[in-house]
């Protein structure tokens, strides 16, 4: 028997947050947490509240706060996160909890558009596509996979005291990969809207970002290439 | 781009930077004072080391790094800690104060460096 | 959303009403690629054969006037996609990378295996759901995210006039006007216990418009993806065949050479996925119970697996413990994409038929992707033609959509019994005090779609099905909701989505039992062969009476010659 730790909240009855304990049968077998929390709606609670979609970790929905540590539930095996008998499962810190382990990520997604994640090139595009080398493709490698799970920038400090003015690691990979994409224009225009002291700088490269990517991507290597872009434009 | 009035400087980067030479300035400083004082140091010999001019202006110039890089860094805590989002609409109250009491004493400090050193 | 940004473009009022944030639908676990003629692996790559691959691929059910549109239209379609941003990996020349994939030729059919599926590493659906989300961002398109569309609101003419839809954070229910209703409402792959599909495709845009009399075109036709897992069903993307593996049994053999000769692993998927059942059924399967085969792909080496399959070595090393670079992955078929749908013509608008035949269209509804019947797939999809499907069409619905609203589109509105009606199914399920859990009920349904709706089909062992789905119709009808919270009530969500799984699976059992050859991805054991007297023809599900009809497939393509049905070997 697995013994679950939930926290649970729910802004129509309860006045403050909680941690409720189940106990699951995991007929031994290496679930994921993600199955783990499937079995307790089925099977104990069908009020217990989460995201989830694709189960295969490329969808981004079910970031948890896992044994204090943040991940996907869906491609995290309790092989990997309990130690001992206990799964302690609360939602992704830092973000205002509209309902037990839901997150409002107005915030998160806020800082996301401010680097504007798109492509931006005014020059006529030709009729077929605009050509890329090979290697101009492959300094995208590490930056386009992000799947906007959030399990970065909720384990920032620097994210959790500034949410509105930092843009947080995941952000900031996004605005790393534009600057970083050959067929993109707008490099000037984007550096200059990065340079405040917030933005960028309030990374203190702890590394936490690194360290819960569940896509294994590396957020403080892109910020110090954003940093590095933004010396070279200055001098 | 965000901006706030109480920022040392006006970028990010140019934050950033002051961090790093006052940083790198301050450590020169350290080690000059550390190594002098790892021979036989009385007051004579201390009081003729600060005579000379280089050592004036170097003094002078670690103050100066000294003061900067506390300012930016204090800046950056009380901007992390003392907000309105950690602490209410009081929180920007007290970060002013707190900004204000570090600005007063760093230039206060700035003023009797050079006193002594000059004087 | 591909619709969505061609209107938020042209600067009418576009809003997106998704039940999760737009990044989390389902396109983003689309792996392999785009399938579509730019002539970049091959420079004298012609879209005819592409529209050849793709009528063969379809066992000639495909509607030919809609495909010609697709496999014409689709380079361009492609190139604006790149020109938005999607990192398309590449070649020497810098342009668009192109890997082979399954039913794909030359000179139609004569010349061997074509490359046409444009990739970007093993995460296309990713980067280009990512790409959409970015361009309607870039195009302040309004989203309403984590809202939930519970049903269609018709006037008093029958025409579409918008949905009801329920706030997900808050349960206010609120009733969306609109002009034009675009379902692009994905697949219904949880009907089946195992699928690739995530938890969210639940045939939301299915139920509804066969609740509010929409036809539904070809539902017997599910794909079975070849590589599915073993276990977790996840997708094991068509590509990695695509790049040089291949599939064994338990003796190690490459056992689609006997099935295939020509395409070998490479066949169409439900040629493929039939094959495995066979080893399986023979006695040549893996594992202890012999119920899977396995994916080699170790001898294509690290280096190609790290840098063209990145994906698939996390999925599986994560899903069935296997590292591909070691040793090959355990695979079973899995129910993978919906080929039928609603019906609708090349610009997206739903059809129904006249006491006659004849098409009728349903004013104020669209549908495009995978809840859309077009038919470009028919009974068979090709791999990468889903994504290209949802782009080329997506793109049409909001181009035909941005010139009616310019030439003026006068619906009347729904009176308040009109969109009380629409709101009945949501407020029945808020009063009902009693009933059974939504979890065993779904797994029932699961279950009985698994056992008599899967690879193989038997005419008694379905009219099984269909009886007990009979009996699963009122318990799903009156299913209880154990959470009565506004706030993020995902227990109601779940209800809700129940009973569009109902209707989608319903729909496929009756129509699967009605259409009595085998053609593509439907395989009868009572009626082994094609039957091209009867059943050349789209099957049409009528949820009213629950009645079966036909439908006559499209053969007048407009620029080149029809055609004609073959036996379709590989």
């Amino acid at each position: 028997m697995l013994q679950v730790s939930l926290y649970r909240y729910n802004p129509e009855t309860d006045d403050s947050p909680f941690m409720q304990d189940f106990s699951v049968d995991t007929r031994g077998r290496d679930l994921m947490v993600l199955d783990v929390l499937e079995l307790i709606k089925a099977e104990h609670d069908g009020s217990v509240t989460y995201r989830r979609s694709c189960r295969e970790g490329v969808c981004g929905s079910d970031g948890l706060n896992m044994n204090g540590k943040n991940g996907l539930a869906c491609i995290t095996p309790l092989s990997e996160t309990v130690k001992g008998e206990k799964l302690v499962i609360r939602p992704l810190p830092g973000l205002p909890v509209i309902r037990d382990l839901v997150v409002d990520m107005s915030l998160f997604y806020a800082q996301y558009e401010k680097v504007q994640p798109y492509l931006q090139n005014p020059t006529p595009a030709p009729a077929i596509e605009r050509l890329q080398t090979p290697e101009e493709r492959a300094r995208l490698d590490g930056l386009y996979e992000c799947i906007l799970c959030a399990c970065c920038s909720t384990s920032c400090p620097s994210f959790w005291w500034n949410p509105d003015r930092f843009v947080g690691p995941a952000g900031l990979l996004q605005a790393y990969r534009f600057l970083a994409d050959s067929r993109d224009t707008a490099t000037e225009d984007r550096l200059a809207k990065l340079d405040d002291p917030f933005s960028v700088f309030r990374c203190h490269g702890i590394q936490n970002c690194v360290n819960v990517c569940p896509k294994g991507l590396n957020p403080t290597k892109a910020i110090g290439h954003i940093r590095t872009m933004l010396l070279n434009r200055a001098t | 781009m965000v901006t706030s009035v109480t920022s040392f400087s006006r970028t990010g980067l140019s934050d950033w930077l002051i961090q790093r030479v006052t940083s790198l300035v301050l450590l020169a400083y350290f080690v000059l004072i550390a190594f002098q004082l790892t021979g036989s140091v009385d007051y004579t010999s201390w009081r003729a080391l600060f005579d000379q001019t280089w050592m004036k202006v170097f003094t002078l110039m670690a103050a100066l790094s000294l003061v900067a890089h506390a300012w930016i860094g204090l800046w950056s805590v009380f901007t992390d800690y003392l907000t309105e989002r950690m602490l209410g609409p009081v929180g920007n109250v007290i970060r002013l104060v707190c900004q204000l009491g570090a600005s007063l004493s760093l230039v206060g400090y700035m003023i009797w460096i050079i006193v002594i050193v000059w004087s | 959303m591909r619709a969505a940004l061609q209107l938020a473009q042209s600067g009418y009022k576009t809003a997106v009403i998704s039940k999760v944030f737009p990044t989390r639908s389902h396109t983003v676990s689309a792996q392999g690629g785009i399938t579509c003629a730019i002539a970049s692996a091959d420079p004298q790559d012609d879209w005819r054969w592409h529209m050849y691959d793709t009528v063969k691929g379809s066992d000639y059910i495909g509607d030919q006037d809609a495909i010609e549109y697709m496999c014409s239209v689709g380079p361009e379609a492609i190139f604006e996609l790149e020109h938005m941003g999607l990192p398309f990996s590449r070649t020497e020349e810098g342009r668009i990378y192109q890997r082979p994939f399954g039913g794909q030729s030359k000179s139609y059919g004569e010349g061997g295996q074509a490359a046409r599926t444009c990739a970007a590493a093993d995460r296309t659906g990713h980067a280009l759901l990512h790409t959409l989300y970015q361009n309607n961002v870039k195009n302040e398109t309004v989203f309403f995210n984590e809202w939930f569309a519970v049903d269609l609101v018709k006037n008093q003419d029958g025409a579409v006039v918008g949905v009801i839809a329920i706030c997900i954070e808050t349960g206010e229910t609120v009733y969306v006007r609109s002009k034009a209703t675009v379902f692009a409402t994905g697949g219904a792959g949880r009907i089946y216990a195992s699928t690739t599909n995530a938890h969210i495709n639940t045939g939301d845009g299915m139920g509804m418009a066969l609740r509010a009399g929409v036809p539904a075109q070809d539902m017997e036709m599910w794909q079975f993806h070849p590589t599915g897992i073993y276990g977790a069903g996840t997708l094991v993307t068509e590509g990695c065949r695509g790049e040089g593996g291949y599939l064994i049994n338990k003796d190690g053999e490459r056992f689609m050479e006997r099935y295939a000769p020509n395409a070998k692993d490479l066949a169409g998927r439900d040629v493929v996925a039939r094959s495995m059942v066979l080893e399986i059924l023979e006695g040549r399967g893996c594992g202890p119970n012999g119920d899977h085969v396995k994916l080699k792909l170790d001898h294509l080496g690290e280096e190609v697996l790290e840098s063209r399959l990145p994906g698939i070595c996390e999925l599986s090393r994560t899903f069935a413990h296997v590292d591909p670079v070691k040793e090959p992955i355990p695979v079973v078929p899995t129910c993978h994409y919906m080929m039928g749908g609603i019906p609708t013509n090349v610009h997206g608008q739903a059809l129904t038929v006249d006491d006659s035949g004849n098409d009728v269209i349903i004013p104020g509804l669209y549908a495009c992707g995978e809840v859309a019947c077009v038919s470009v797939h028919g009974a068979n999809r090709l791999g990468g033609n889903s994504l290209l499907d949802l782009v080329v069409f997506g793109r049409a619905s909001g181009l035909y959509i941005e010139k009616a609203l310019r030439e003026g589109i006068e619906l009347r509105d729904a009176s308040q019994t009109d969109i009380e009606e629409a709101g009945s199914r949501l407020n029945a399920l808020n009063q009902r005090e009693t009933g059974e859990q939504v979890a065993p009920l779904r797994h029932e349904l699961q279950e009985i779609m698994q056992n008599h709706f899967g690879v193989f089909r038997t005419g008694e062992f379905m009219r099984e099905g269909i009886a007990k789905l009979a009996e699963l119709r009122g318990r799903v009808e009156n299913v209880a909701l154990a959470d009565r919270s506004s706030a993020f009530n995902t227990s109601r969500i779940e209800c809700l989505e129940l009973q569009n799984l109902f209707e989608t699976a319903e729909a496929t059992a009756i129509v699967a039992e009605a259409r009595d050859e085998s053609r593509g991805a439907h395989a009868r054991e009572d009626f082994t062969e094609r039957d091209d007297e009867n059943w050349l023809c789209h099957s049409l599900y009528h949820s009213d009476g629950k009645q079966v009809s036909k439908r006559g497939v499209n053969f007048t393509p407009h620029t080149v010659e029809t055609f004609q049905p073959k036996a379709r070997s590989y």
